[in-house]
C-alpha cells in the first residue's frame, strides 16, 4: 500500500494523547526508517506504553498524524486488525497471552484462519503454531506442545511464544516493549539475534527497554522521551554508551528535583 | 519443567460431572427404583428442564465471558408474555413467535449496550434489568395468567414441543441441539474464542485485535435470543402464560453451569459440562421428589451444591500457573470483575 517510494514504515506527527486531565503526550514526531531499530527509552509513565498502543491501533490519539509507509491513516478506521494488515506486530512485555488458552489459540487470535463462516481451522492453526513452536523458537524436547496452557509455561517461554507469533507473521515493523524482562541470559541472547534478524531482512523494529546496555546494542537511533515529550533524537554515532546513560540520568534526577 | 497434560479420560470435556451424574442416577435407581427404572420420569424429566438447558447453555458463554446475567428470569416472564398477548390479538403463532425471540434479543441487547457503553458492571446491569423487565411484565399482563390454549396442534407447536412417537419430547432435541450449536460456537468458531480471550484477560484480547465491546454485546443479545426461546419452549409447553414464569430458574441454570466446571473467572467455558451440570440439578430435582422426601428439599439441595461448586470452583482455579488463595480468586470471579478498574 501507499507510496513505493516512502521514506518511513511508521511516522508520528504532532501526536498528542489526553485521558481526561492528564497529557499523557504532547507534539510527538516519531519515524521509524526501513533497516532501523529505533530505541525508545524513558522513565517510567514517560509515555512509552501509550505511543506504542497508539502505533498499534489500540489506541486512538487525541490528536496530530499516524502515517504509515508514506501513507496518511485515518484514526478513526485504524485498529489493531488494521495494523496487522499493515504489518505491524507488536511483542507487550507480559499481556500479550492469554492465560488460560493453549499455545495454538493465542498464536491465532485476532486473524484466525477460518473455513468459512468464522469456523477455525483447527487443524492448520496447530500445525502452523507446531512449526513456530518446534522450529521457529526451538521449544523441542521441553514438553511444550501446542495443546500446553499458557498458565504452564515460565516468563521466558511465553516471551518466546510472543516473539515467535511476531515472527511468524512476517511484519515490516515489529514493537518489542520490554522484551527482555523476566528472560534468561541465555534467552535474552536469542531476542537480541532476533532483532538482528529483524534489521538485516530489510524491517523495521522499535525497542523499549529500560536496559540500556541492550538497547545501545542494537539500536541505530535513539528517542528519548520524558513526561510525554520528545526530548531528544539522536543516532548511534552521536553518542557513546556511557554519554546516553549520563544523558538519561539527567532526565531522572532532573525530574526527582522538581517534585 | 515437567509439564503435566491431562491424559485419557480426564481430558474428555466435563467427564467428572458425568460421572457425578451416573452415580446420581444410580442412587436414586436404589432408591426409588418404581420412578428410575421406567421411562416416563426421563422423558418429563427432559420436557421440563428443556428451558433451563437453553438458558443455562447461554450463560456458560456470558460466564466464560467473564460476565455474569441475572435477567434470564425476566426474559422468560416478559418473552412469553409477549407470545401470549400477541397471540391472542392476532390469533397468529408465527409471528408471535417470531416477536418473542426478538424481544428477549433486545433485552440482551440492552444488557450489553448498558454494560460496555454506559460500564455499569453486568452483575448490577442485569439485576436492574431483571426488575425492570419484572416490573414491565406484571404492570401489563397486570399479574393475570393467560392461557394460549388454541396453540395445541399447530405445526409450530408440534415442532416445538410435540412428541416424538407419543413419548419424546421435541423440546429436548431442541435444547440438546442448541447445546451442541454453542459448544461449536465456543470451541470451533472465531467468536468464542473472542469471548474465551475477553474472559481471560481483557486487555490481551484488546491488543490482539479483539473488538471488546461488540463481542460482549453479542454474547448477551445471544443470551437474551436464547432466553426468548427457552420462553416459548416453556410457553408452549404449558400452553399458558403466568407472571412469574421465569422465577423458577434463577438456580437451576446458575448451577448447572458451575457444576457443569466453567470457570468462574472467565476465560474458560465447558458446554457439556454445563449439558451434564443440568442433568444432575434436573435429577435431582426429579429424584428427591421421586424418592419420597419432601420437595422443599431440592431447592436446598441444589443450593448447596451450587454453593459447593462454586467454592470448589474457586479453589481450583490457576492464575499465573499457581493456584491463588481463595480471596485473590473471589476477587477475579464474575461477580465482582467489573466492580474494580481494570
Amino acid at each position: 500500500m501507499g507510496d513505493k517510494n516512502f521514506q518511513y514504515i511508521l511516522e508520528m506527527k504532532n501526536v498528542g494523547m489526553r485521558f481526561g486531565n492528564v497529557e499523557a503526550l504532547r507534539n510527538i514526531n516519531f519515524s521509524v526508517g526501513k533497516n532501523e531499530v529505533v530505541g525508545l527509552l524513558g522513565d517510567n509513565g514517560a509515555g512509552k506504553s501509550t505511543m506504542v498502543k497508539i502505533m498499534t491501533g489500540v489506541l486512538h490519539p487525541t490528536c496530530g498524524e499516524l502515517h504509515i509507509r508514506g501513507k496518511k491513516v485515518t484514526s478513526r478506521d485504524y485498529n489493531v486488525k488494521k495494523a496487522h494488515s499493515y504489518g505491524i506486530e507488536t511483542v507487550y512485555q507480559d499481556k500479550s497471552l492469554g492465560e488460560k488458552q493453549t499455545l495454538w489459540r493465542n498464536f491465532f487470535i485476532g486473524r484466525q484462519i477460518t473455513n468459512g463462516f468464522g469456523f477455525i481451522n483447527i487443524k492448520k492453526e496447530k500445525e502452523i503454531a507446531n512449526n513456530i513452536i518446534m522450529d521457529m523458537i526451538g521449544f523441542r524436547g521441553v514438553g511444550i506442545g501446542v495443546d500446553s496452557k499458557v498458565n504452564k509455561l515460565s516468563g521466558g517461554e511465553r516471551q518466546g511464544i510472543a516473539i515467535g507469533r511476531a515472527m511468524h507473521f512476517d511484519a515490516d515493523l515489529i514493537i518489542l516493549d520490554e522484551p527482555t524482562v523476566s528472560l534468561s541470559v541465555k534467552e535474552v541472547h536469542k531476542v537480541l539475534q532476533f532483532v538482528e534478524k529483524i534489521r538485516t531482512s530489510g524491517r523495521a523494529c522499535v525497542y523499549i527497554s529500560h536496559n540500556i546496555g541492550h538497547v545501545y546494542d542494537i539500536a541505530d537511533r535513539f528517542v528519548i522521551i520524558d513526561r510525554g515529550m520528545v526530548v531528544a533524537n539522536f543516532s548511534k554515532e552521536e553518542m557513546s554508551l556511557e554519554k546516553l546513560d549520563e544523558f538519561l540520568l539527567r532526565f531522572a534526577s532532573k525530574k526527582r528535583g522538581d517534585e | 519443567m515437567i509439564k503435566t497434560e491431562k491424559k485419557g479420560l480426564l481430558a474428555i470435556e466435563g467427564f467428572p460431572v458425568m460421572l457425578v451424574f451416573v452415580v446420581i442416577i444410580l442412587a436414586f435407581m436404589k432408591t426409588a427404583p418404581n420412578a428410575f427404572l421406567r421411562p416416563t420420569i426421563y422423558m418429563s424429566f427432559l420436557t421440563y428442564n428443556a428451558p433451563t438447558l437453553v438458558l443455562a447453555a447461554g450463560l456458560t458463554l456470558i460466564i466464560t465471558a467473564g460476565e455474569i446475567d441475572l435477567s434470564f428470569p425476566s426474559v422468560i416472564a416478559f418473552c412469553g408474555m409477549v407470545f401470549a398477548y400477541l397471540f391472542h390479538i392476532t390469533g397468529m403463532i408465527f409471528i408471535p413467535f417470531l416477536a418473542a425471540l426478538a424481544a428477549g434479543a433486545f433485552i440482551g441487547y440492552m444488557n450489553g449496550l448498558i454494560l460496555t457503553k454506559v460500564g455499569i458492571p453486568s452483575i448490577m446491569t442485569t439485576l436492574g434489568t431483571n426488575f425492570f423487565w419484572t416490573g414491565l411484565t406484571i404492570l401489563i399482563s397486570g399479574g393475570v395468567s393467560l392461557n394460549v390454549n388454541p396453540i395445541k396442534g399447530s405445526l409450530l407447536h408440534t415442532l416445538l414441543v410435540g412428541r416424538i412417537g407419543d413419548l419424546f419430547p421435541a423440546q429436548a432435541i431442541w435444547s440438546i441441539g442448541l447445546t451442541i450449536f454453542v459448544w461449536y460456537l465456543l470451541n470451533r468458531h472465531t467468536f468464542g474464542e473472542s469471548i474465551m480471550f475477553i474472559g481471560d484477560n481483557v486487555n490481551v484480547a484488546r491488543v490482539m485485535g479483539v473488538n471488546v465491546d461488540s463481542t460482549k454485546i453479542k454474547v448477551f443479545t445471544l443470551m437474551g435470543l436464547m432466553g426468548g426461546f427457552a420462553a416459548c419452549l416453556l410457553t408452549f409447553e404449558m400452553t399458558n402464560f403466568w407472571t412469574n414464569q421465569g422465577s423458577g430458574f434463577l438456580l437451576p441454570v446458575m448451577a448447572a453451569v458451575f457444576i457443569g466446571g466453567t470457570s468462574i473467572t472467565g476465560g474458560e467455558g465447558r458446554v457439556i459440562g454445563t449439558l451434564f451440570g443440568m442433568f444432575i440439578v434436573g435429577s435431582l430435582e426429579t429424584g428427591v421428589t421421586a424418592s419420597g422426601v419432601g420437595g422443599f428439599w431440592t431447592r436446598l439441595t441444589t443450593g448447596l451444591i451450587m454453593l459447593g461448586s462454586i467454592a470448589l470452583n474457586i479453589v481450583l482455579d490457576r492464575t499465573n500457573g499457581k493456584r491463588l488463595c481463595f480471596f485473590d480468586n473471589l476477587k477475579n470471579s464474575v461477580f465482582t470483575k467489573g466492580l474494580k478498574k481494570e
